[in-house]
């Protein structure tokens, strides 16, 4: 087991700033998100952690240990590639034996990590089996399995989810982050998908334009976002943005009531909001509407839960409420948060 | 009226199919069926001379195969085939890899100019390639064309290659190379098996191009014992003014049929890495 | 904690040496290179430079440079406008022929029928032959007095003293073509020799193209309403138009840098009515051993090679685009 740090990495493809000076320190044993959108320089980051890219400028370290200018088998990592990327002229067992003949090890002992790794995988039942002939989730197992039993320092994940559907990849990132708690190796997770970041990370690195634009605990990027990007990012509907002078004010819809509705009545701040629309999405309705803002009106949304009855309809100008100490203030030129400001 | 329509094109396309079959074997129909026909029965010019008339004999298969060096040459071919199969690998095999996977951008020019070279015909290289082989001892010698032929092929096959390598996806690579491989074992182990029917296809084209090539084998050869099938039955069938002529189309067919047959079976990897080189660049 | 395996230092970079992509690359390329500029570059500077010189076969010394005068000197000979006109007519002509024919066979060997294996095999047969023993059946298929096409002709009565319904037979009463004894009718037959020569391989490649083609825009194309014709002009044609034209230069090279079909079937003649540049370089400069004038009409093909070059890097890039 060991920790990752990167220092000042940089990868530059021709004009093009794919990793843009990242500093970033994983915990022993822990389970860290890179998220972001696509083309943000995650997986580029995984990469050049995994040896697979060479960067332009800084240090990868792996176990304190620098590792720049040594080729990924040398770097003791394991890694899960987004297509998987099971060798098709290979049998399960041989897929997964593969990287134990390059370490050297016996015959006997091969089979017998083999038999390991698919036992907690529950795939034992397909060794003999080539890759074309298993469904995606089973697919995704034999990826697992074959990282188990090298025994690595580092787990690094490209968004190994993505190619299942909706219903397979819930067990799964059940599965995968159980998975990951009783083995204890520390674990680089890459993904688009902020569900998987959220529900899985024990911390979140929130990337964007080759930089990390935050990175900490679920809870704290949700509800303390650094910047405009993470705030908007990160929230299904996203955070609104309305601007105040020199400042944008965040608040996010299910903060975002309609007055009276709150059980705490003091410390509410009052905007008005003229309704467009609502969608009543069962648990939730979403509605949205404009609030007023310094250059013109803006546009917003609020999601009420279905245990609010009070009737909205599209047309009406409502007065909605939100507690004074969900607003989070940002400045409007660069986006970064600042502190409380006078409404 | 509609069924009339159809049929009538059924009709037009069946009559395309066997214009074309008509134009591309009918000259192998006359050479399977000449090849067994006696002197006297076929310099006829009557009505019915196209069929057998007198019995068919296999007296000009046995002069082709012990009055003349046909077998040396079928040797001689064969032997420059192998070697040159083997050169070509070596040399095509990781320039191909390279070009594909790591030399980036400069090595899609690279890519393109290998192919360009490919482009060079043997017309204009053969004057001065003779002479380099007279200074190298080697005229006179099949193995002037075991050394000249890669020159064809490398570049042929090199883009092939090419084509089959860039169809693999690189996640199988990279893989290999975090479960514990170099670049150079992850290609052998993963890369090569997966290869595997491109690499034959490459093999089979490297080979029938030896086999047809003509202008070098007709400069550089003339010692009777170390000519091609090419070069060597028209100049041993064909006497001043006299033409063997069933020995000549007998020495053809048995060439072109199983070349044929082998042909067909890897067209289509062929084709694939064909459109593969060039689609992708 | 300390990574078991991880060490660093000089002694271990040594060893990943080869791990080292900007290194490996260029050495895994340096064989295929060497040899091509050792025994295709080479020669090529040496082509250029015996073109210059006055070098035979009886003396290779290049110490006389003669500037042009090998040039100058072919240029006026009344065979060398005879071999460049016969060389673009072949090329061109023969070019257009196949073109057309394998875009239709290639349309046909795309749909699914009974005996399609065999049809197959039948249509790449010339191609699996050696062109020069391929050659050689045509000489007898086109043999002045026993040609069995002539005999056939006769015998539906196009050719020879019987014509039809009481008329003179359309291709001439002789008995005999006589194919290679004719100006037209020998340049006809080279070229068509070479066309059944090369149909298969641009066939194959056409139809790999085709292939290519999505099943979607197929089936848009006929849900628009788009006829056969249709399909193929403004469909089919334009979307393997990359493919096509590689298939086309490709083609251009393979004939104009061919001797083997004429040097077997008509030896450039009768008189010079077949020469090309490739057959009067070769009776030039190693039958007649002067070298120089040799590779100076060789040379004449480079300016054709660089058009065909310039275009083949055009089409690649814009495939490269799509």
């Amino acid at each position: 087991m060991a920790v990752v740090e990167t220092r000042g990495l940089k990868k530059q493809f021709g004009e093009v700033k794919a990793v843009d000076g990242v500093d970033l320190s994983s915990k022993e044993g822990e389970f860290l998100v890179l998220l972001g959108p696509s083309g943000c320089g995650k997986t580029t980051l995984l990469r050049l952690i995994a040896g697979l890219e060479q960067p332009t400028a800084g240090e990868v370290l792996i176990g304190g240990q620098v590792v720049n200018g040594l080729p990924p088998r040398a770097r003791k990592i394991a890694m899960v590639f987004q297509s998987y990327a099971l060798y098709p002229h290979m049998t399960v067992f041989n897929n997964i034996a593969f990287s134990l003949k390059a370490q050297g090890v016996d015959k006997a002992a091969r089979q017998e990590k083999v038999e390991w790794a698919t036992s907690i995988l529950g795939i034992d039942k397909l060794l003999q089996r080539r890759p074309r002939q298993l469904s995606g989730g089973e697919r995704q197992r034999v990826a697992l399995a074959r990282c188990l039993v090298r025994e690595p320092t580092v787990f690094l994940l490209d968004e190994p989810l993505s190619n299942l559907d909706a219903q397979l990849r819930a067990s799964a990132r059940d599965e995968l982050q159980q998975l990951q708690q009783r083995i204890g190796i520390t674990t680089i997770y890459v993904t688009h998908d902020q569900v998987e970041a959220m529900g899985m990370g024990d911390r979140i690195a929130v990337m964007y334009q080759g930089q990390i634009r935050q990175l900490g605990t679920p809870r704290e990027i949700y509800d303390e976002p650094g910047d405009t990007f993470v705030a908007t990012f990160l929230g299904s509907p996203p955070m609104n943005l309305v601007e105040r002078d020199t400042h944008l004010i965040g608040f996010r819809p299910e903060h975002f009531l309609p007055k009276g509705v709150p059980e705490v009545q003091d410390n509410l701040v009052t905007f008005s909001f003229p309704v467009t629309r609502v969608e009543y999405l069962g648990a939730d309705r979403l509605v949205y509407g404009v609030v007023a803002g310094t250059s013109g009106d803006t546009k917003t949304m609020a999601r009420l839960p279905s245990t609010v009855t009070v009737p909205i309809e599209p047309g009406g100008d409502y007065e909605f409420v939100v507690p004074a100490k969900e607003l989070k203030f940002f400045d409007r030129d660069t986006g970064l948060r600042t502190g409380p400001k006078p409404l | 009226m509609a069924s009339l329509k159809r049929r009538a094109k059924r009709i037009a396309f069946y009559g395309a199919v066997a214009a074309f079959c008509f134009f591309a074997a009918s000259p192998f129909l006359f050479m399977l069926t000449t090849m067994f026909r006696q002197d006297r029965d076929l310099y006829r010019v009557g009505k019915d001379s196209l069929f057998f008339k007198l019995p068919p004999t296999l007296d000009h298969l046995r002069l082709l195969f012990f009055d003349t060096n046909y077998t040396t040459y079928l040797q001689n071919s064969f032997f420059i085939g192998v070697l040159v199969v083997v050169i070509t690998l070596i040399i095509a095999i990781p320039a191909a890899y390279s070009l594909a996977r790591l030399t980036g951008r400069w090595g899609e020019q690279a890519g393109i100019l290998v192919f360009l070279v490919y482009l060079v015909p043997p017309t204009l290289l053969f004057i001065p390639l003779f002479q380099v082989v007279v200074k190298l001892g080697l005229n006179n010698t099949l193995w002037s064309l075991v050394l000249v032929y890669p020159t064809i092929t490398i570049p042929f096959c090199t883009w092939l290659l090419m084509g089959f390598f860039k169809s693999i996806p690189r996640d199988l690579e990279e893989q290999a190379m975090v479960d514990g491989y170099s670049r150079i074992t992850a290609f052998l182990r993963v890369v090569m098996p997966l290869s595997l029917s491109g690499v034959i296809a490459v093999v089979v084209f490297t080979f029938a191009l030896t086999l047809h090539e003509f202008i070098y084998a007709l400069t550089f050869v003339s010692a009777s014992d170390q000519r091609t099938i090419s070069v060597g039955v028209p100049t041993e069938l064909i006497r001043g003014d006299v033409f063997f002529w069933q020995s000549l189309l007998a020495a053809a067919v048995i060439v072109a049929i199983p070349v044929a047959i082998v042909y067909s079976f890897f067209l289509d990897r062929l084709v694939a890495g064909f459109t593969g080189g060039a689609v992708k660049g | 904690m300390r990574v078991p395996g991880l060490r660093g230092g000089v002694r271990v970079q040594l060893r990943y040496l080869l791990d080292r992509e900007g290194l490996l690359g260029p050495l895994m390329l340096l064989p295929a290179i060497i040899y091509i500029l050792a025994l295709v570059g080479f020669p090529l500077v040496l082509a250029i430079a015996y073109s210059l010189s006055d070098v035979t076969a009886g003396d290779t010394s290049l110490d006389n440079f003669v500037g042009l005068d090998n040039f100058s000197r072919i240029i006026k000979r009344p065979e060398f406008r005879r071999a460049l006109q016969n060389t673009i007519l072949f090329v061109v002509v023969s070019q257009v022929l196949i073109i057309v024919l394998a875009t239709t066979l290639a349309q046909i060997l795309s749909q699914d029928f009974r005996g399609k294996a065999v049809v197959r095999f039948l249509i790449i047969l010339p191609w699996a032959a050696p062109i020069a023993l391929g050659t050689i059946a045509w000489l007898w298929l086109l043999d002045s007095e026993f040609s069995p096409i002539d005999l056939i002709l006769r015998e539906l009565h196009l050719l020879g003293p019987a014509g039809l319904l009481g008329r003179d037979a359309i291709l001439g009463t002789d008995t005999n073509l006589v194919w290679l004894g004719r100006e037209r009718l020998t340049m006809a037959s080279v070229i068509m020799v070479h066309v059944w020569r090369l149909l298969p391989l641009s066939t194959v490649i056409l139809l790999a193209a085709l292939t290519t083609i999505p099943r979607d825009v197929l089936d848009q194309a006929e849900v628009d309403g788009a006829g056969f014709w249709r399909t193929l002009f403004q469909i089919k044609i334009p979307l393997i138009l990359p493919i096509m034209g590689i298939a086309i230069l490709f083609g251009m090279i393979l004939t104009a840098g061919d001797m083997a079909v004429v040097y077997n079937l008509t030896r450039g003649g009768p008189v010079y009515y077949t020469q090309v540049l490739p057959t009067w370089s070769f009776f030039i400069g190693i039958e007649g051993g002067s070298l120089a004038q040799g590779a100076a009409v060789a040379l004449f093909l480079l300016p054709l090679l660089l058009v065909v070059t310039i275009l083949v890097l055009r089409l690649a890039r814009r495939s490269e685009v799509t």
